[in-house]
């Protein structure tokens, strides 16, 4: 043992003299990653905090006057807003829903003894590696009223998917589902195969039945894994963006990014936009917050 | 376990594989429907009830690439049997691509859209895992003051919504003439991915022992000598595996693509869509670009499946 703590120390000594020092090398890797950062994540968002307390427009060229607080404080009072952040949450319910039922209970189906278990996890893994603007995209055909698939399949007739303000936000959160239940999926996989067996022989021998198996084994186990997955597709559904601007131009389906966007790239109400972006970042800051703090409970079992 | 199997066990196990199977399907019935669709004669994409049975055509993927006032000419019955067969390959419902005055076909906008995605994701998947090699190798390895505080601010500039994070970057491209052009797009892709590279090499460079490089050292290598030499072919899977996350996400990207480019840097997810029209859309031909455009993933996926579940649930299943 004392050898090995000689050698590795006499190597570092050695290697001071020859080359770079450890610390010359430790900075070149690393502070040129956190420059970049910093210019490219933060510099932006201290240019945008500027800029929201202003009515700085970047469709003219008229100079930006300072106004304060006025923009936090018509949108915090803008029913509209509210109902942005409403149709926000509403999505975010359904789809990360939607994504733990059919994630897990496929994970729970994959668990056993399933011939072709590999092939069939990566076939199912397809949906989450593509791009949620062309899934959108081809989600428009399959849920088309007079000749989409969905309709033809289900026996729906020429039900309205995207044209109905009712529903459209159901059929949007539906393909986030079928995008997304995947990454639930893949989880919930690990989480149940980390369950130690003995346990289940345990209850086994004990007779237990299989919903006492699955409330008191399963579920506290697998729990905290699924957790973080919840967190992480909660955090992503917020942020949603593509998927409901490509799918539909409804008023009901207008969650907060697109707002946003809007507010920023087609009304060119720029001031404006950047403290509604402070608002959405405060959000996410505070989402963000809760995970890390499940992510360092977990850590501690 | 699997010793003590009752009559009721193994036909649950049935029912469980049926299941499964009855989920994978629908699971790859879109993907399925759209890659006949971009193989379909037009008049054929939106019949009710939808074909299921047909003739495959390359027809929608000439269209694609052919520009559409080209597409006009309508061969009569001699014209259509006099034809060469790769002529008579893309005449569909009335439709031949006629040769422009120079004798060539004139390529539509798709061809370039996607060679823009080709420039603008392997760029920045480039710089992304090789700044991000150094950087994990750099937090492996030595001791680094706050560490966790860095690595948590390194992830932390992924959890931002795109669209918050467009709007000052738009304002500071167009001070500095960055917009629509594709190192505006791989530099914001290269910080976007950077996060990610770092916490997914540093598992993996975490994983080689020490006692490799200090074996090397003894031998008179330089510190740079044994990570180009020791470290980094030891960990050539992980940075495959981190580059090929890197460049789906770079691909798939639509936000930035939307707001920071228009016509010459464009990539192909913000171009696809704005094809469809408000009139009666050629579904084959989209399909036809969707398909194109979806199977460096698909390919992708299929060579690395076995990283996937580690990389999709980078950081946050880990010890």
């Amino acid at each position: 043992m004392a050898t090995v703590v000689m050698t590795s120390l006499d190597s570092k000594s050695r290697a001071f003299s020859r080359g770079l020092s450890d610390i010359k090398i430790r900075n070149l890797f690393i502070v040129p990653t956190i420059l970049f950062l910093i210019i490219f994540n933060i510099f932006p968002l201290i240019y945008s905090l500027g800029y929201s307390f202003t009515d700085f427009r970047a469709s003219t060229n008229a100079p930006a006057n300072f106004v304060g607080l006025r923009n936090y404080r018509e949108l915090l009072n803008d029913p509209f807003i509210w109902s942005n952040f409403a149709i926000t949450a509403k999505y975010v319910i359904v789809s990360v829903a939607g994504q733990v039922i059919v994630g897990f209970g496929t994970a729970m189906l994959l668990n056993r003894d399933i011939p072709f278990k590999g092939l069939l996890t990566t076939l199912l893994l397809l949906p989450m590696m593509l791009s949620m603007a062309v899934v959108g995209l081809f989600w428009k055909l399959l849920y088309d009223p007079s000749f989409g698939i969905i309709n033809h399949a289900l026996g729906f007739g020429r039900f309205e998917w995207l044209s109905n303000p009712d529903m459209a936000l159901y059929a949007v959160a539906i393909t986030d589902i079928w995008m997304w239940s995947p990454f639930v999926m893949l989880l919930s996989l690990a989480g149940l195969s980390a369950v130690p067996k003995h346990l289940y022989e345990a209850a086994a021998i004990d007779r237990a039945g299989p919903f006492y198996t699955f409330f008191r084994i399963t579920l506290p186990l697998v729990a905290p894994i699924l957790m973080i997955a919840i967190i992480f597709r909660t955090m992503e559904a917020f942020k949603t963006f593509d998927l409901a601007y490509i799918l539909t131009s409804q008023p009901t389906t207008e969650v907060i990014s697109i707002r946003l966007y809007k507010m920023a790239f087609q009304e060119w109400q720029t001031g404006r936009s950047c403290a509604l972006a402070y608002i959405v970042l405060i959000m996410v800051l505070a989402i963000t917050n809760i995970y890390v703090k499940y992510l360092n409970k977990v850590k501690e079992r | 376990m699997a010793a003590v199997r009752t009559r009721s066990e193994r036909a649950l196990n049935r029912v469980a594989i049926a299941a499964v199977l009855v989920i994978t399907l629908i699971f790859l019935a879109p993907i399925y429907w759209i890659t006949s669709t971009a193989f379909k004669p037009r008049n054929l994409a939106t019949t009710i009830p939808p074909t299921i049975v047909f003739q495959p055509e390359v027809s929608p993927f000439v269209k694609l690439f052919a520009k559409r006032s080209q597409l006009r000419e309508r061969p009569t019955p001699e014209h259509y049997a006099a034809a060469p067969w790769w002529e008579r390959l893309v005449f569909d419902g009335g439709e031949k691509v006629v040769r422009s005055g120079r004798g060539e076909v004139q390529l539509s906008g798709y061809p370039s859209r996607f060679m823009n995605s080709l420039i603008v994701a392997i760029t920045s998947t480039v710089l992304a895992v090789g700044m991000g090699t150094f950087t994990a190798y750099g937090f492996s390895r030595f001791k680094v003051k706050g560490e966790a505080d860095l690595l948590f601010f390194i992830l932390s500039t992924r959890m931002l919504p795109p669209v918050v994070v467009a709007i000052p970057m738009f304002l500071m491209y167009r001070a500095v003439g960055l917009n629509d052009t594709h190192w505006g797009l791989i530099i914001l892709y290269t910080a976007f991915n950077l996060s990610f590279s770092v916490w997914l090499m540093k598992g993996f460079i975490d994983e080689i022992p020490k006692e490799y490089e200090e074996a090397a050292l003894v031998d008179g290598y330089t510190r740079m000598q044994a990570f180009f030499k020791i470290v980094i072919p030891e960990a050539a899977t992980g940075i495959a595996a981190t580059a090929v996350f890197c460049f789906i996400t770079a691909w798939n990207e639509y936000a930035f693509a939307l707001i920071m480019t228009n016509r010459r840097a464009q990539t192909a997810p913000p171009f696809i869509p704005s094809q469809v029209g408000s009139g009666l859309p050629d579904w084959t031909v989209i399909a036809a670009g969707t398909f194109l455009f979806l199977l460096p993933v698909a390919i992708f996926t299929f060579l690395l499946r076995n990283h996937l579940l580690r990389g999709m649930s980078f950081g946050a299943i880990r010890k």
